[in-house]
This record gives structure tokens, C-alpha cells and sequence, in this order.
């Protein structure tokens, strides 16, 4: 299935790139959502099965691939939608979408593979894809943010290759050379532990990239800004997961060892610094769409917390990254209606959502309700059992610390939120705003659902895949 | 041999740590290329035509011909002024990439494992954080494209270093990968010569938070 998923999806993104017919891009879309969501379920019937040998359709991969499978049919739509809206000359439109294939295909394989270079290599192609997004609209600020996305990623990525040279030289003393993360935890005793620590650090930074963690986080923050929302909501969302994907595959792995206390405190001072440096911006930021990407930096800081916490953490970080995919893209979403109604992205120039797009000032709201975690968003579920599980490993100071963080950042994100809300802009000439159906609305409204719906009440096969997932970490 | 050869390498470091003009980092990177080449050809056990074909596509074909070319069309095409334009004086420079070095050979000192071949270590390594202070102290930006082609000539090294080989599928992967990186990095690097006047880094600060 993933050859036929791999070649499938290629050859729809070369034909949507060379395609400019507007019915025949919609054809060829709607068979990429059909191929996506047939690997989904194929994944999900098959668990456990290996196919090609580099990829595995493991419990992790499964739940993160079925996220993915649910939110890129509503980022196609509303692709769809802006594309029709802010009118891009047929080639730049091409390559728009060819690039969202190309992202999500990239995505899909990077969570499906069981070998660390496997996952390289396609988070690379993300890395590819994600730039050409990144551009779409091809001026000045675009071309800014594009090129520091590139530039950054392409130093991180070296660095995981480099993590990964260490850690073959690492399994050298095993007498193996095959880095997929069966044979790395099958050989866990025999790992060199002075390479495996030096293997970490380089793979864990690589990854922040992607991930959205210090120290590399900045580059993601101006993709998010510059590149459409849709896309941005995939950016914020999936391709963070696929970051995720890449560092706890390896945490099992060295948690099997005894550097795992330390690969604690690495992920650890790195997770708070997101928190803490999250905070910061929140509470200067203007953009509302660099306001958002920060509070994924949030986000991440907070479930990487937790799997370095451990216990019930664990269960939580899984449980937190699916929920936020689901919170945040919405939210992304909204924006491109936002967007069409003020015409501006800074929070001056923005305000009185209600009046002009109720629905759509709706989803802000809920969107911000779930997105601080407050009941009954799934996400209190999950970052309650963050806060348990930092009690259950002691570190009460750390807890307090955040939980302070965490306050001032409902704060700050309530403040901008609000004022969106509610305040009218200064200056805003009001005849023009165009009036925005209430049905596009409905994917967002439906996302967040599902969010509270997972974390409140989630079904048993649900949790079980949860629970598969971290099977292999010890308590 | 191979010993020479490396050193060598480092001794290129030093050269580009004091290099005044664009062209020369090209020239070196180009020599630098040539030099992998040998150290991979006298590596070899045993030639096989694959292999072989393989190598000297990504040491020759790819690092001394192709990508030095594309990096002087980019200079030529987009008026770059030939001037390196340092924050650092130049003798700073080279203190500072003695100073890896040593710190390198230091470290790789306290490596104790019988399976690498510590200069290997010490020249990736070294080459690595040279990569990094040459992206951190130029103005250009086309300086920092070649700053990341001296962090890739140390992964190279690296690579080497580590004796046993991925498979052939995850390799090709990611010699395309890293392939497909400078060409876009070069495409960008052509827009904005297009967008902006000058290629400084100093113009590309209008991305903020308000």
C-alpha cells in the first residue's frame, strides 16, 4: 500500500503542477483525499504490519496518520477557498497545490517509517514542499520568511544527519549496522553511550525545527506567518507532529538505556525554555498569526514536558499533540476568513469579529476556550495529566513556575482574543466587508468538536493505540 | 596519505578564515571537493563500478564542478561585490579557527573508542563549527550558502569516518536530498538578488511580531 501510496501521490502532485484546468485540479485533489484517507484506513486494518521494510504502520504512526487524514481534507477546502478569494496567477496555483501533496505525502511516509534515515530523508522533502508554501505569494516579506524556513532547516536537518553518523558509530560495538529503531532497541545494552549522548543532542536539535522548540523554533514561527493559512495550519499542526514523530522514536529508544535521566533533563530545559520564551511573545505580539504559532510553541514546550516528566506524561504528550493538531489548525483556518474580512493581520487594525462573521467569531472563541485549556476542552484533559505527571516526578518548583507561565500566556492570548471579539477597530471603514457564509465555518466547528469529544470521552480503541504507543518506555 | 590529505583540508579552513574575496571561498570549496575525493578513492577496498559512480558524482561531479558554478553564476548574475565584507577582522577570524581546532583535538582526545580514526573526527568537527562561525560573522548571504557547504564537507568527512555503510536506497536518498537543498537555497538566493538591492543580511529583518 505505501508504494502505491508513494507513487500515487507523486504522480498527482507532478499532474497538478503541470495541470491548469481548474476542474481537473479539483478531480485530481478529491483523488488525493481519497488515496490518503484509503492509506488511513489501510494503516489502521493492518496495524503492526511492515511494508518495504522501511515503513511500519505502528500504533503512533496509525493515530497520527488518521489526524492527518482529517484535517487535510478541510486544508484542501479551505485552500480551495482562499485560492478563489486572493485570485494567484495559474502557475503560482499549481504549485500551491502540488506543494500541499507533496507536504502531506511527505508527512504521511515521515510518520510511517521505522528507520531513522528514512524519516530524514522525507523530513527533508517537508522541509522542500513547505518552502514553496512558504513563497506563494512572491513578494519581499514572503521571500524573507522563506529563506530563513530554508536556511534554518537545512543546518537542522544536517544536524540530524550528524546525530545519525553518531549513532552508527554508536552501534559499531553491536556489530550491526542497521539503524531501524527495532534493531536500536534490540541492541539497546550494546549502544556506546558517550556517541549515543552526542547522537541525541544533534537529533533532538535537528528536530526542534520541525518540532517548534528552542533553540530552532524562530524559523518556524515566520513560516507560519508568511505562508497561507491553510498551509500554515498544516505547518502548525501535522508537520509539527511529524517533529514530534522524529524525537520520541529515538527517545524510546534511549530511554531503554541508562542515559535516560539525562535525555530527560536535555528535553526538559529545552521544553521550559519553549514555554518561558513562548510567554515572552505572546505577551508583545501584534500578528495575530505569529500569536498563534507561538502558542504552538507552547503547546510543544508543555507535551515535550511531559515526556520528559514520564508516567502518565507519556500518555498525555500523544493524547495533547493529536488534540492541538485538531485546536490549532482550526484556528488557522478561521483566520483566512478573518483575513477577508479586515484585510489586516495586526491586532490594531482588527475587532468586532462578532458583528461582521458570528460564526466565524464563534470558532475564535471556542478556539481560544480550548486552546488556554480550559473545560471542556479536551486539551484540559491532557495538560491536567502534564501537571500530574511533573507532580508525580517531583518537580513541584518547575510545575509552579509554569503553571505561571501558562497564566500569563491565557493572559496575553485572552487580551488579543477579546479584543478581536469584541472591541471595534479604530478607523475601520466597514461598508466592503464581504459577507461570509456560515457553512465554511462548519469544518472548524467540527474539528474542535472532535477535540472535545477525544479528550472527554475517548473510545476505547483510541486509548488502546495510546497505550500501544508508549508500550515500550519504561515507567 | 589520507592523513596529508586531511590536513590539508584543515589548512583550506584556515585559508577561507582569511580569504578577502568571493571567488576564493569558491575556488576552496572546489579544491575541498577534489580532496574528498582522494581520501574516498584511497578509502575504497575494492572498486566497485556502482559505488565508484556514486562517489564521484557527489564528490566532483556535485561538490567541485556543479555547485562552485552555480555559486559563481549567482555571484555574477546578481552583482555581488567581490568583497567578503566580515564583521571580524580577518586576524580575528583566524584565531578564532585555530581555536576550534585545538578545541576539536582536545575533545577528540577524550574520545575513547577504538572504531574512528580520531582525525576524521577532528575534521569534521572542526569543520562543522567553522561552517557555523563563518554563517555568524558575514554580512552576505551568499557567504552563509557557503558556510553550510563547509558544514556538508564535514559531514562528508564524518561520513567517512563512520566505516560501515547505509543502504544503498537511504543513501541515494539523501545525497538527492542534500542535492535538491543547495538548488533551492541557489533559486532563493537568485530572488532575492532579484527582490533586493543589496544581498545583506541586514535586509532581511522586516519579518516582526507587530
Amino acid at each position: 500500500m505505501i508504494g502505491i501510496y508513494l507513487i500515487g501521490a507523486l504522480s498527482i502532485a507532478i499532474a497538478l503542477f503541470l495541470n491548469r484546468n481548474k476542474t481537473i485540479a479539483f478531480v485530481l485533489l478529491g483523488l488525493f483525499l481519497i488515496l490518503q484517507g484509503t492509506l488511513s484506513a489501510y494503516a489502521y486494518l493492518n496495524l503492526h504490519a511492515t511494508e518495504w521494510s522501511y515503513f511500519t504502520y505502528d500504533s503512533l504512526a496509525v493515530l497520527l496518520l488518521l489526524t492527518l487524514g482529517i484535517i487535510s481534507v478541510p486544508a484542501i477546502f479551505h485552500s480551495h477557498i482562499y485560492l478563489e478569494d486572493q485570485p494567484a496567477p495559474p502557475d503560482s496555483r499549481a504549485v500551491y497545490y502540488a506543494s500541499v501533496v507533496l507536504l502531506i505525502m511527505g508527512i504521511s511516509a515521515g510518520y510511517l517509517a521505522n528507520h531513522i534515515a528514512v524519516i530524514w530523508i522525507f523530513t527533508e522533502v517537508t522541509t522542500l514542499s513547505a518552502s514553496a508554501l512558504i513563497y506563494h505569494h512572491r513578494n519581499k516579506l514572503a521571500l524573507e520568511g522563506t529563506w530563513k524556513y530554508v536556511f534554518i532547516s537545512a543546518i537542522s536537518i544536517t544536524f540530524v544527519f550528524i546525530g545519525i553518523l553518531f549513532l552508527s558509530l554508536s552501534l559499531q560495538n553491536a556489530g550491526s549496522d542497521n539503524l531501524s529503531f527495532k534493531n536500536l532497541l534490540a541492541q539497546n545494552a550494546l549502544l556506546n553511550p558517550f556517541w549515543l549522548r552526542l547522537s541525541f543532542l544533534f537529533i533532538f536539535t535537528g528536530f526542534t525545527v520541525k518540532l517548534g522548540l528552542v533553540p530552532m523554533f524562530t524559523a518556524g514561527v515566520d513560516a507560519k506567518d508568511k505562508a497561507p493559512a491553510p498551509a500554515g495550519a498544516l505547518l502548525s499542526s501535522v508537520l509539527m507532529n511529524l517533529g514530534f514523530v522524529g524525537v520520541f522514536r529515538f527517545y524510546i529508544v534511549i530511554a531503554n538505556t541508562p542515559l535516560h535521566h539525562w535525555a530527560n533533563l536535555v528535553i526538559g530545559i529545552s521544553a521550559f525554555l519553549s514555554v518561558f520564551v513562548a510567554t515572552v511573545y505572546m505577551i508583545k505580539v501584534k500578528n495575530i498569526k505569529r500569536m498563534m504559532a507561538y502558542s504552538s510553541i507552547e503547546h510543544m514546550g508543555l507535551v515535550m514536558l511531559g515526556v520528559a516528566a514520564g508516567g502518565i506524561g507519556y500518555y498525555a504528550a500523544i493524547l495533547h499533540i493529536i488534540l492541538h493538531a485538531f485546536v490549532k489548525s482550526s484556528m488557522f483556518f478561521q483566520f483566512t476568513q478573518l483575513y477577508r474580512v479586515f484585510q489586516n493581520k495586526s491586532i490594531y487594525h482588527v475587532g468586532n469579529y462578532f458583528k461582521y462573521n458570528t460564526s466565524g467569531a464563534l470558532v475564535l472563541l471556542f478556539g481560544f476556550i480550548s486552546a488556554t485549556a480550559m473545560p471542556p476542552s479536551g486539551l484540559f484533559v491532557s495538560e491536567f495529566l502534564i501537571f500530574r505527571s511533573l507532580f508525580e516526578a517531583n518537580q513541584i518548583i518547575l510545575l509552579v513556575v509554569v503553571l505561571l507561565l501558562l497564566t500569563m500566556i491565557i493572559w496575553a492570548f485572552g487580551k488579543n482574543i477579546l479584543k478581536i471579539l469584541f472591541i471595534p477597530p479604530v478607523g475601520f471603514d466597514d461598508s466592503h466587508v464581504p459577507v461570509i457564509s456560515p457553512w465554511e465555518s462548519s469544518s472548524q466547528f467540527i474539528l474542535l468538536a472532535l477535540a472535545v469529544y477525544l479528550g472527554l470521552n475517548p473510545p476505547a480503541e483510541f486509548v488502546q493505540l495510546i497505550k500501544e504507543s508508549i508500550m515500550m518506555l519504561p515507567n | 596519505m589520507i592523513d596529508v590529505l586531511l590536513i590539508t583540508f584543515i589548512i583550506s579552513l584556515f585559508y577561507m578564515a582569511i580569504a578577502n574575496r568571493m571567488l576564493t571561498y569558491i575556488k576552496v570549496l572546489a579544491f575541498q571537493g577534489v580532496l574528498l575525493f582522494i581520501v574516498v578513492f584511497i578509502q575504497l577496498n575494492e572498486i566497485n563500478p556502482v559505488n565508484l559512480a556514486l562517489i564521484l558524482l557527489e564528490t566532483i561531479v556535485f561538490k567541485s564542478i556543479a555547485v562552485p558554478l552555480f555559486m559563481a553564476y549567482v555571484l555574477k548574475r546578481n552583482n555581488i561585490t567581490r568583497e567578503a565584507e566580515p564583521y571580524l577582522p580577518n586576524f580575528v577570524s583566524l584565531i578564532i579557527t585555530t581555536l576550534i581546532v585545538v578545541v576539536t583535538i582536545l575533545l577528540a582526545n577524550g574520545v575513547k573508542d577504538t572504531h574512528l580514526d580520531k582525525i576524521f573526527f577532528v575534521v569534521s568537527l572542526s569543520s562543522l563549527f567553522t561552517g557555523l562561525y563563518f554563517i555568524a560573522t558575514r554580512r552576505k548571504i551568499i557567504t552563509h550558502v557557503i558556510g553550510y557547504l563547509i558544514i556538508e564537507n564535514g559531514v562528508f568527512v564524518l561520513s567517512l569516518a563512520v566505516g560501515n555503510e547505509m543502504p544503498m536506497l537511504v543513501n541515494l536518498g539523501i545525497m538527492l536530498d542534500i542535492f535538491a537543498s543547495v538548488l533551492i537555497l541557489g533559486i532563493f538566493l537568485n530572488k532575492i538578488g532579484d527582490v533586493f538591492k543589496d544581498i545583506d543580511v541586514d535586509q532581511l529583518s522586516s519579518l516582526k511580531d507587530y
